[in-house]
Formats: C-alpha cells, sequence, structure tokens
C-alpha cells in the first residue's frame, strides 16, 4: 500500500481524515499513484493535474524522503520506501502568502 | 410568505443569507468551501432549490458545485472545460499568439426551464453548457471560433467570459460579453454568434470603433424587454434598443461612467443602476463616497442613492457579478463591496443597509425571490 497525504483543501473536498493508503497497480510512479487517488476519489480529478493535459497543476509539488519529486518524469518510480510504505507521498500546494 | 435568498461568492468562500419578504433580519450560513474563490454562485429559475457554484483556486483548479436543497448541502460535479477541436490561439498582452488555456468559471447561467442545463463563462473566454445537471461540459464552441476570436485579448483581469443573457421571448437567442472582446448575439440556440458592438467607442484600442476589442463589464437587460440592453462598459455607460445592433452611449451625468456592474429594477423595465468607480487604475469609488446612481428613463439622467451607504473615507469596488435585484412588489437591489459587505435596499434603491459586514472581498452577488 501507497500512504498518500493531500493538502488540507483537498481533503476537505474529498471528505478524506489524515493520511490514505492506497492500492496501486504495477510500479509506484507519481502518475499511477494519482490515478489510483482518482479513481477511488473522483471528486479529486483536475485538482492535482490538468483536467485535460494530465499535466501536473504549477503550484502542486510531489515530496517525498526529504526529496522535490514535482520535476521528475511522472513515470520515474518512486522511492522504494515511498513503493513499500514506510514513507508517505506527499502531494503539497506551493507556499504563498499575502 | 415569500423569502429572499442572496446568494454570495468571495475571495475565500461562499455564503447564502435569507430573510423572509420584510428583509429586515438574516441569517447567514457559510463559508461554504472555505478558503476557495467563489466566482459565481446562481439557483434556477425553474427549481430554486437547484444551485451552482464556481468554485476556483490557483492551486487546485476549478471545481463545479451542485445543490439540490437551496445551499444547505453540496455535491462536486463535473469539472472538465475542454475546448472543442483544437483550439488555436488569441492574442495575448504582449501581441504573440496565445494557445487557448481554461482557467475558471466566471459565471454560471442557468436555463430559464430546465434545472439541468446550464451555460457556463469561462476564461479564456468560451460558452459551455451542461444539459445534465453539471456532470459533462460541452463548448458551445461557435462563439470562440468566430472569424475574430484570434485576436481577442486579456483585460487586465484575463479574458474571461462574464455575462450570459437568455431571451425569455426567443429561446434561440442570446448574449454573452467578453473582456476585452466585446458583446455578442446567437440567433440559434449558440451554434453561431456575430459581435454586436456598433456604436462602442474605445480609446483604448487602436481603432476605437472596431468590431471587436472592447471590454464589455457588463450587459443587463429587463426580461419584458429583451431587445433592450444596457451595458457598463470599461469606460460608458451604454444602451441598446434593438438588441445590440446599435448602441448609444447614457452616461449623461454620472460622476465617472467607469463600473462595472448594472441591472434592471424587477418592475420598471426603464430604471437602471450602476456604481460609479473612479477610473480603470483606482478601482475605488469617486470621492470616497460609495454611491449607486439610479436612472428611471433608461440611462442619460441619473440621481445619487447614498441614504445608508458611507459617504466618507470609502476606497471600495463593486465587482461586475457583485449586483442583483429581487422581485418583490418593492423591488430589492443588492451589492457586494470588495471590503466585504453586501448592502441591500428593499426600497428600490432609496435608501440602504449592510446586511453582512466583514466578509472576504465579494464576487458575485445573485438573489433569489422564493414564493
Amino acid at each position: 500500500m501507497i500512504r498518500v497525504v493531500l493538502p488540507a483543501h483537498l481533503r476537505t473536498l474529498a471528505r478524506i481524515n489524515g493520511e490514505l493508503e492506497l492500492a496501486v497497480e504495477g510500479a509506484a510512479t507519481a502518475r499511477s499513484v494519482v490515478d489510483a487517488l482518482e479513481a477511488c476519489y473522483p471528486t479529486l480529478r483536475g485538482t492535482i493535474r490538468d483536467n485535460v493535459t494530465q499535466k501536473r497543476r504549477p503550484y502542486i509539488r510531489f515530496f517525498a524522503c526529504e526529496k522535490d519529486l514535482s520535476h521528475d518524469s511522472p513515470d520515474s518510480p518512486l522511492p522504494e520506501a515511498v513503493a513499500a510504505g514506510s514513507e508517505p507521498f506527499l502531494i503539497v500546494g506551493a507556499i504563498a502568502g499575502g | 410568505m415569500s423569502a429572499v435568498r442572496v446568494l454570495v461568492g468571495t475571495r475565500k468562500g461562499a455564503f447564502i443569507l435569507t430573510s423572509d419578504g420584510k428583509r429586515e433580519k438574516w441569517d447567514i450560513a457559510g463559508p461554504h468551501f472555505a478558503g476557495w474563490e467563489i466566482y459565481h454562485v446562481k439557483g434556477s429559475p425553474a427549481d430554486p432549490d437547484r444551485l451552482y457554484a464556481s468554485q476556483t483556486s490557483s492551486w487546485f483548479g476549478q471545481v463545479v458545485q451542485r445543490s439540490n436543497d437551496g445551499g444547505k448541502t453540496w455535491e462536486p460535479v463535473g469539472n472538465k472545460f475542454e475546448y472543442d477541436g483544437v483550439p488555436g490561439t488569441h492574442q495575448w498582452y504582449d501581441g504573440t499568439a496565445r494557445p487557448w488555456e481554461f482557467k475558471r468559471v466566471w459565471h454560471f447561467e442557468p436555463s430559464l426551464n430546465d434545472p439541468d442545463t446550464v451555460y457556463a463563462g469561462v476564461e479564456d473566454a468560451a460558452l459551455f453548457r451542461t444539459t445534465d445537471g453539471g456532470q459533462n461540459w460541452q463548448e458551445l464552441s461557435g462563439l470562440r471560433e468566430h472569424k475574430t476570436g484570434s485576436s481577442w485579448q486579456p483585460g487586465a483581469g484575463g479574458m474571461c467570459l462574464n455575462t450570459i443573457l437568455l431571451d425569455p421571448k426567443n429561446t434561440e437567442r442570446m448574449f454573452v460579453a467578453i473582456s476585452a472582446a466585446g458583446a455578442f448575439r446567437s440567433d440559434d440556440s449558440g451554434k453561431t454568434w456575430r459581435p454586436i458592438n456598433q456604436g462602442l467607442r474605445s480609446e483604448y484600442i487602436p481603432d476605437p470603433t472596431a468590431e471587436v476589442g472592447h471590454c464589455v463589464h457588463r450587459i443587463a437587460m429587463h426580461p419584458s424587454r429583451p431587445d433592450v440592453l444596457f451595458m457598463q462598459k470599461h469606460w460608458d455607460v451604454m444602451r441598446s434598443d434593438n438588441g445590440g445592433d446599435k448602441w448609444q452611449e447614457v452616461s449623461g451625468n454620472l460622476p465617472t461612467d467607469f463600473g462595472f456592474p448594472i441591472d434592471v429594477h424587477a418592475h420598471e423595465p426603464a430604471t437602471i443602476y450602476v456604481v460609479p468607480i473612479k477610473s480603470d487604475s483606482e478601482h475605488f469609488v469617486p470621492e470616497a463616497k460609495l454611491r449607486v446612481y439610479r436612472s428611471r428613463t433608461g440611462g442619460n439622467e441619473w440621481e445619487a442613492m447614498t441614504k445608508g451607504l458611507p459617504q466618507s473615507d470609502c476606497y471600495v469596488n463593486v465587482l461586475r457579478d457583485a449586483m442583483a435585484v429581487d422581485s418583490l412588489d418593492s423591488c430589492g437591489i443588492y451589492f457586494g463591496t470588495t471590503g466585504g459587505q453586501v448592502y441591500a435596499s428593499s426600497d428600490a434603491g432609496d435608501s440602504w443597509k449592510p446586511i453582512v459586514r466583514d466578509l472576504p472581498a465579494v464576487l458575485s452577488v445573485e438573489v433569489q425571490t422564493l414564493a
């Protein structure tokens, strides 16, 4: 199981409390994790990736194991610790003030 | 007994205000969708408990919310707005060609007779329609594919389709307004469109009387006279008596003719309201006085409505979708400010009071008159 942490606004939208656990088919990649997330929670479609282009939204970041994976290929394998479920995959809203 | 429901969209959530027909005491519910920008909330004329809300975020994109119980509970519906075919390009601020890219829904206009049919005006400017209560959205691409489309360009607020008017007497006729392309009319249910900007004059474009390029902030009509249109342009208040074929300026004695909203009295088709704003770079009211101007003659002759509104040290703006009217016997007028107040008049503008204060900046106000 892959552990996923969502930003607060998306937890509210999907009516989720706390961390998620997702079963992901095949290799654990950013794409396969978000695919599984959207399949379980259709209301999240379009909020992490653009609905049409499927590109990560500019103000969304993917972190894991203290690294920013946002600019990696969406098909790159996630760290083993994420695939093994010992570390979460963090979907983060970029910091912005004002 | 009749009642009124006011639907308020703000920078940080939606609020729903309700009152009985006296409009003296108001219950305030919200924020719904706290933390998100709510560009617009509007109810179906065919089923007042069916509401649609445009919930948007720079982080998380577009969500469309639907309520079947007058806003007590909500459910997200479809949020995929895919332009029809290969979208092509429009002009960017620097004159370069830029591909059309969906950003957000500015305005929902539910059908007059079917609660599942809704039109959506979006940025980058296009018109979408759902016929299944918001689950799926299809573009009416004849508008964007008009031969002038590649020359449209955004105003400072983005290239938004901000107004949709449905003709109650001619189901095939509809009007839209786009900043900064102008006003357009369809006479075949949205399949094809033509610009209706003759008579507009905009000094901020190279040809001030061009067919397109005008920054139309809002158009309004009274349902009993759908051929008479009123427009608040970037500068200038305009009127057309022939469905937009030709416009004439009716700014008259306004202290400034810059502004955003314009609306029509529910029972007096020639009585209209605007909120003059100082200028396009000073988006606040002139002389630090918040004044609604009313014309009982369809423009040209205006009177300032000030009773109950701040007349000193006021620096708010009133955005284009932030004014609405109810249809009670004594027509109620409502508007929201960027300072977070929603003001209401239950006597057609003669006097005002805030029905809520200190909300986040108000983006939109709609009113439902309930039996």
